[in-house]
């Protein structure tokens, strides 16, 4: 068996070193067993604008010929590597694949399933592993997705999530059927599936507050109009970017301006900006809100906002994106985020531009705390009954 | 004298690895015409279709063909985050090789567009496959990785959520990709073999979904890539990126402008003529409103200017002086640019009718109307006497027994 001599190629990253290992293992046969690490590693030195690329393709081009027993070291190697990288594992994996099956051979499915059945390892890896897996044995689905439906791997939760949905639809019994949708619902991270189960709970008379389900932010507080003529406002910084006083009235864009108390009753927790403080073209509104933690914990913020926006989290700026309609999704705007134990400070900037196409009039955004996989953050001072009055 | 040598002989190598029969991007080489293709005009389940496989993902990306194998780029997922490359035989459809990456950038889109919009491009021995996302992957004929981009990884304001489409283009030894947004807004060219960076330049932050498109060389002037914005077109070496001139107007967002010999048909004030002699700067000739584009770009073949405008209507013009010549409704909102193959013209609207029309005389004449009975954004492709499309869940090889 021909191994790769492990190449110190992290460092210097030049090219003779790569062009060294594929002389070193050009005498392997294909499918014979390879250094797989060694490969991963260099790949996983790609970066952005191109960095790594000439390294990495010649690492690639062995790789791709490992023997299939080693599908699995592919996939681990995927392991925090950045997201370049892990396609280019993927691509790898994927040739080793079929490759295999394309010559006769098949798959080591025992390893892959184990492969699955290690949460701690990168999400997609085990999701490929499961792809593959399922790409040569129908029973696949059946027999792995069904205890998923916690998965930290969102696409294992999604498939998990429907087959439930599919078989709670056979349950005849009311009370056993909202039990099972119950389940679901609280599995449930795709806004999509939550609206399908939200349904069915609906449908068997059944409260389901949304706002708590994905964390959306209810309570603000508002001000606006400030300039924005031209877009310059954007990279304005109006008093309550220096410090947010709710008792304060500021010299707005038409004359003074106080903070308005709102409260959206939306189940998506769309604040409509044009609504609750008036139509305003080249505007900027303010948008505050306290979220409460128990602990000092990562989260995400995550907006929805069809104007340009800009969030910060205790004074800190998260994000900041200077884009006039262009489209609103729920999870838009992803900035990762460090809550701290009591009260923290939510501000958002909601820039209005002047275009005047029918089009181009929404003023508006909704915002959610969650962690990584979706799952709802709520502040300690959340109203537990909120959804049994919310508006629909 | 010896660099207009070189780069010819450049230019030539390029084009000696494309077969005659592949279409490689979009438009094909660059013109919407297959002049000697031969198509059948009618065609339905039984007659003349010569294959019809199911897609595993949507797209508006238009197929392209390469040396027998036709190229399809899908997205799926819920999140339109799984971006797909396929190779299927263009002799019988049976599918080569897949392979299935996961988005690096923004993969939010109107929902009637989806990731894989752009059409990919080829330069006969890799692949180039582009997304709305903005990741470009190259791949080898047979599927294997040679190298990935994640444009949006690098800058990541780079991004529009109703969706990207400009397509690359491959100029020589390099790819050019147009990403214009309100965010990291710019184009740029990669290398072929390896992606780096050759050259980027800044644009105007402004959505845009216009492709860079090639300027043949002529006399003394090299090849030009032209990028078309929303406030102006820019000619640049393709090589280094070097501006080399800008011809500031209104250009329309969509539709690419098409070229012949020393003139630009550029969808500016409905249509303008450019002309671009030698090494000068472009002059306008004329301007038409009546002949401007909606979304599908121009084809000029003969002396001769199409457009479809909205509304579906089909319009022809006198290419050297901008005179409207004849206009025939063909109905449907149409996205896809029209092939002209045989000399006849192959339109196909949104909800999946195509309409083949004799564009040769006083009039246009509708010959022949076919349902494909899906939705079809992309442009058709064509190779040998076939015509290759992909409707939303569909690619059809349309060809005579």
């Amino acid at each position: 068996m021909n191994r790769i001599a492990v190449l110190s190629v992290g460092s210097t990253r030049n090219m003779l070193a790569a062009i060294a290992m594929l002389i070193v293992v050009a005498g392997t046969a294909r499918g014979e067993s390879l250094d797989v690490a060694a490969l991963t590693r260099t790949i996983r030195q790609v970066g952005p604008k191109g960095q790594g690329h000439r390294e990495a393709m010649v690492a690639w081009q062995t790789l791709s010929r490992a023997d299939v027993d080693q599908l699995t070291e592919i996939l681990a190697g995927m392991d925090d590597a950045n997201p370049l990288a892990v396609n280019w594992l993927r691509a790898a994996a994927e040739t080793v694949a079929q490759r295999t099956l394309a010559q006769g051979g098949k798959l080591p499915i025992a390893d892959l399933e184990a492969f699955i059945a290690q949460t701690g390892r990168e999400p997609r890896a085990r999701r490929l592993a499961y792809e593959l897996i399922a790409g040569v044995d129908p029973g696949a689905r059946q027999r792995l997705i069904p205890g998923l439906l916690n998965d930290p791997s969102l696409e294992l939760r999604r498939d998990a999530v429907a087959m439930a949905l599919d078989k709670a639809a056979a349950i005849e019994d009311p009370n056993r059927a909202i039990v099972a949708y119950r389940e679901i619902l609280t599995a449930s991270r795709a806004p999509d599936q939550v609206k399908l189960v939200t349904a069915k709970l609906e449908a068997l008379g059944q409260k389901v507050d949304l706002p708590r389900h994905f964390g959306f932010v209810m309570r603000w507080h508002l001000v606006a109009p400030f300039d924005n003529t031209g877009t310059q406002g954007f990279d304005v910084a109006y008093p309550p970017e220096r410090q947010v006083d709710l008792q304060a009235t500021y010299a707005g864009k038409e004359g003074d301006i106080p903070w308005v108390r709102h409260e959206t009753t939306d189940p998506y927790g769309v604040v409509d900006l044009n609504e609750v403080l008036g139509k305003h073209k080249g505007a900027i509104a303010y948008a505050y809100s306290e979220f409460v933690s128990d602990r000092e914990r990562d989260v995400e913020l995550r907006l929805g906002c069809i104007n340009g926006n800009k969030i910060w989290l205790n004074g800190q700026l998260l994000t900041a994106n200077h884009v006039y309609h262009a489209g609103m999704e729920v999870d838009q705007y992803k900035a990762k985020a460090r809550l701290r134990p009591g009260r923290n400070q939510i501000l958002l900037k909601i820039a209005q531009n002047e275009q005047t196409e029918n089009w181009a009039q929404r003023w508006q955004f909704q915002l959610r705390v969650c962690d990584q996989f979706g799952t709802a953050v709520l502040s300690q001072d959340r109203p537990l009954e909120q959804a049994a009055f919310l508006v629909r | 004298m010896q660099r207009w040598l070189i780069s010819g002989w450049v230019a030539a190598c390029g084009c000696l690895m494309l077969c005659g029969a592949d279409w490689p991007q979009f438009r094909g080489t660059g013109s919407s015409v297959a002049t000697d293709a031969q198509l059948p005009t009618v065609w339905d389940e039984q007659t003349n279709v010569r294959w019809k496989v199911d897609l595993p993902g949507r797209g508006p990306s238009s197929p392209i063909v390469v040396d027998g194998r036709v190229i399809v780029t899908c997205s799926d997922g819920v999140d339109q985050d799984r971006l797909l490359v396929m190779a299927f035989d263009a002799g019988d459809g049976r599918e080569l090789w897949r392979r299935q990456f996961w988005a690096t950038g923004r993969t939010l889109s109107h929902p009637q567009s989806a990731n894989a919009a752009p059409t990919p491009a080829s330069d006969g021995k890799r692949i180039f496959a582009f997304y709305s996302s903005n990741d470009l992957i190259c791949l080898d004929l047979d599927g294997n990785l040679l190298w990935y981009r994640g444009l949006a990884y690098d800058y990541p304001k780079a991004g529009n959520d109703i969706g990207m489409s400009s397509s690359p283009l491959v100029v020589g030894q390099t790819v050019v990709v147009q990403v214009e947004n309100q965010g990291d807004s710019f184009a740029a060219g990669l290398d072929t073999a390896s992606g780096e960076e050759r050259w980027r330049v800044a644009r105007e932050p402004q959505a845009n979904w216009a492709s860079p498109i090639r300027l043949p060389a002529a006399g003394p002037r090299n090849e030009l890539v032209l990028l078309q914005s929303p406030s102006m077109l820019t000619a640049h070496e393709p090589a280094t990126g070097r501006e080399v001139w800008r011809y500031e107007a209104r250009c329309s967002g969509i539709p690419s402008a098409a070229t012949s010999g020393e003139a630009i048909f550029l969808p500016a004030e409905g249509i303008t003529r450019l002309n671009v002699p030698g090494m000068s700067e472009p002059t306008r000739q004329w301007s038409s409103n009546r002949l401007g584009p909606s979304s599908p770009s121009p084809i000029l073949h003969e002396g001769r200017l199409y457009t479809i405008t909205s509304g579906g209507v089909l319009k022809c013009g006198d290419a050297a002086s901008g005179e409207e010549l004849w206009v025939l409704r063909i109905d449907g909102t149409h996205w896809a640019t029209p092939v002209l193959a045989g000399g006849l013209l192959y339109c196909i609207n949104f909800d999946g009718v195509a309409k083949v029309v004799d564009p040769s005389g006083a009039e246009g004449k509708i010959v022949a109307t076919n349902q494909f009975g899906e939705s079809i954004q992309g442009s058709p492709a064509v190779a040998g006497n076939a015509l290759f499309v992909r409707s939303d869940k569909h690619l059809w090889k349309i060809a005579a027994p």
